[in-house]
């Protein structure tokens, strides 16, 4: 087991009497790949500016290899940051820009010379040393922004959004120099992140938030596969989310149909939310299906169709690779292992 | 190339009130008059090259230049506190400041000549102390106490904007990488507010050299800025030749001072004159 570096304890932060973090406690390992996902205004951000020393939480502790660190100012944390907007220092060029924490340190010339080459090449932008920030395209001014901050060997290197202004493709190819550098680098990379694809493609380890309130803390597979409300099951990739009654251990009824499913330890006829990935429902051209529908509308998205299916009481979405075309009559069929049984969320 | 027409009056109107005037200005400068017919002469630009004017010139510059730093001295602070993050009643100080600008020009500068007299408010409070009465109007203090009192604005406003508009963040990033706030200060926030800087200095520059009701109402009426020369050369001598020499001159001095300023002044983020 590695040992924590950072500890969150029942971290609660307010603005002017709204409550943003709602009692936090997160532990976060060494040289783990974390990432914080949830919609804006989750308490996400505000989360890794208290662990970069922006904030300071209106209550609990943070605990770094060790030691409270509540009031420690940012520069004296072992803690570096890449912003959202990268702000980068546009008066500077390239090699001040990173040298910039260096110089601060009183590092002699020649050493930060090194780590410049070094670090350029890891972010595969050398020789771009007295290039002017304006002259760099968004992609570069964020590799820049990230070898300014790597080149502090920080223990951790936190990301608030650092992808955001980037086209797809280039979020694409630096997710996946992301997480090369940080195996490279063998550092603790916290990231915030609304994107749910991100966060599965990068992550060692997955935070959902919602409300300043954690959700789910799990693998990226944990928290596709077991999702542990509805919330999370509709914020990663997307859900049927449909409300049934369990009706015995391994029974569920909804939409006026009993299921097999897997899930046991309910109560007898307790309400429950049944979460359904499209792509595990199955479509049959007969209407001999558990289920049976209209398709109402087919839409082609490269792999898959994506069908929006009308039963008595729900409209379906369906991944198939299967086409049927809009207002054919379609048998569903779900398999007892593919319905994930939730209970219901009080306070929706 | 559609709704071209909709710059005519814009045209129109700067030909009459901006091109037409200076030509005519020009004119004047190079022309001089003999037995009611004018006649091409560079003599005024050469009148004007005589020690008693360039003297004029001289101290027109070198009191601008004082007051311009006087204005910068002051000014910045004022815009850093202004533009800073914990002022929370930012707009009502910078209405408070702005206010006596809603003031004739005039009106506040004869405002200082009460204060200022020899039997006005300073003196009659010092003679309390059984101190003075001092002559505080009529010289050169009095004359870049007005220069900057009138024109302190023009440099707090362009250096705020500037300030106000650096991104936070950029702070933070800073701050996040071992800076204290004075290296913050001296790497970061100075150098990204230099555009507001230039275009303060010119904003307050270009008045003050040029400024004749200062010098007059301050200086007293033997007091002589350049601008005071200009006007006297118009209005009291009748030399409307020599008066558009120096005028030009002084136009070409401004340019040349724009131009060195506007160099530095290159992301034109001032919220300048241009």
């Amino acid at each position: 087991m590695a040992k924590n570096i950072i500890e969150l304890v029942d971290i609660s932060k307010t603005y002017d009497s709204t409550e943003v973090l709602k009692g936090i406690n997160l532990y976060i390992k060494k040289n783990e790949f974390l990432t914080l996902l949830g919609p804006s205004g989750c308490g996400k951000t505000t989360t890794l500016r208290i662990i970069g020393g922006f904030e300071f939480p209106t209550r609990g502790k943070i605990i770094f290899e060790g030691k409270n660190i509540n009031s420690l100012p940012p520069y004296k944390r072992k803690v570096n940051t890449v912003f959202q907007k990268y702000a980068l220092f546009s008066h500077m060029n390239v090699e001040e820009n990173i040298a910039f924490g260096l110089k601060i340190k009183k590092v002699n010339e020649k050493t930060i010379q090194e780590k410049i080459h070094k670090i350029l090449k890891l972010v595969n932008l050398e020789g771009y040393e007295k290039r002017s920030i304006d002259s760099l395209s968004g992609g570069q001014q964020q590799r820049i922004a990230i070898a300014r901050a790597l080149v502090n060997e920080p223990d951790v290197l936190l990301l608030d959004e650092p992808l955001g202004a980037l086209d797809l493709k280039l979020r694409q190819d630096m997710q996946v120099e992301l997480k090369r550098m940080q195996k490279q680098l063998g550092i603790t990379f916290i990231y915030v992140t609304h994107d749910q694809e991100e966060a599965l493609t990068m992550s060692d380890t997955i935070v959902v938030m919602k409300d300043g309130i954690i959700q789910q803390i799990g693998t990226p597979e944990d928290i596709y596969n077991e999702p542990k409300n509805a919330f999370v099951a509709d914020f990663i990739g997307e859900s049927n989310i449909i409300s049934g009654i369990m009706k015995q251990d391994c029974l569920v009824e909804f939409s006026k149909t009993a299921f097999q499913c897997v899930d046991k330890g309910f109560a007898l006829n307790q309400p429950v939310d049944v979460v359904i990935r499209p792509e595990d429902i199955e479509v049959s051209s007969n209407e001999q299906g558990m289920l049976s529908g209209i398709v109402q509308s087919t839409t082609f998205k490269g792999v898959h169709y994506e069908m929006i299916i009308k039963t008595d009481s729900f409209e379906w979405m369906v991944h198939s690779t299967a086409m049927y075309p809009p207002k054919s009559a379609v048998g569903i069929n779900i398999a007892p292992h593919n319905i994930h049984i939730m209970k219901k969320v009080v306070n929706q | 190339m559609k709704k071209k027409w909709l710059s005519y009056p814009y045209i129109l109107w700067m030909g009459i009130f901006v091109v037409v005037p200076l030509i005519l200005v020009f004119f004047f400068s190079i022309t001089t008059s003999s037995d009611g017919t004018l006649v091409f002469s560079l003599e005024h630009y050469r009148r004007f090259m005589e020690p008693l004017y360039l003297k004029v010139l001289l101290k027109s510059i070198s009191l601008a230049g004082v007051s311009t730093i006087i204005c910068l001295i002051l000014g910045y602070p004022v815009a850093l506190i202004l533009a800073g993050r914990q002022m929370n009643k930012k707009s009502f100080l910078l209405f408070l400041f702005v206010l006596p600008m809603w003031m004739n020009f005039l009106l506040r500068t004869y405002a200082w000549m009460t204060l200022l007299e020899k039997n006005g408010f300073i003196n009659t409070i010092l003679s309390l102390f059984g101190l003075g009465p001092f002559q505080l109007l009529y010289n050169d203090a009095a004359v870049i106490l007005g220069m900057v009192y009138n024109f302190l604005p023009f440099m707090v406003l362009p250096i705020y904007s500037v300030l106000r508009k650096i991104d936070h963040s950029i702070i933070e990033a800073a701050e996040d990488l071992g800076a204290n706030q004075i290296i913050i200060f001296k790497k970061i926030i100075f150098p990204l507010s230099l555009p507001g800087v230039f275009s303060g200095i010119s904003m307050v520059f270009m008045p003050a050299v040029t400024t004749f009701v200062i010098s007059r109402l301050l200086g007293g009426g033997q007091y002589m800025l350049i601008g005071n020369l200009i006007e006297r050369q118009f209005l009291l001598a009748g030399d409307w030749n020599f008066g558009s020499a120096i005028s030009i001159v002084m136009m070409i001095i401004i340019l040349i001072s724009m131009g060195v300023t506007s160099k530095y002044d290159k992301e034109h983020e001032g919220g300048g004159l241009w």
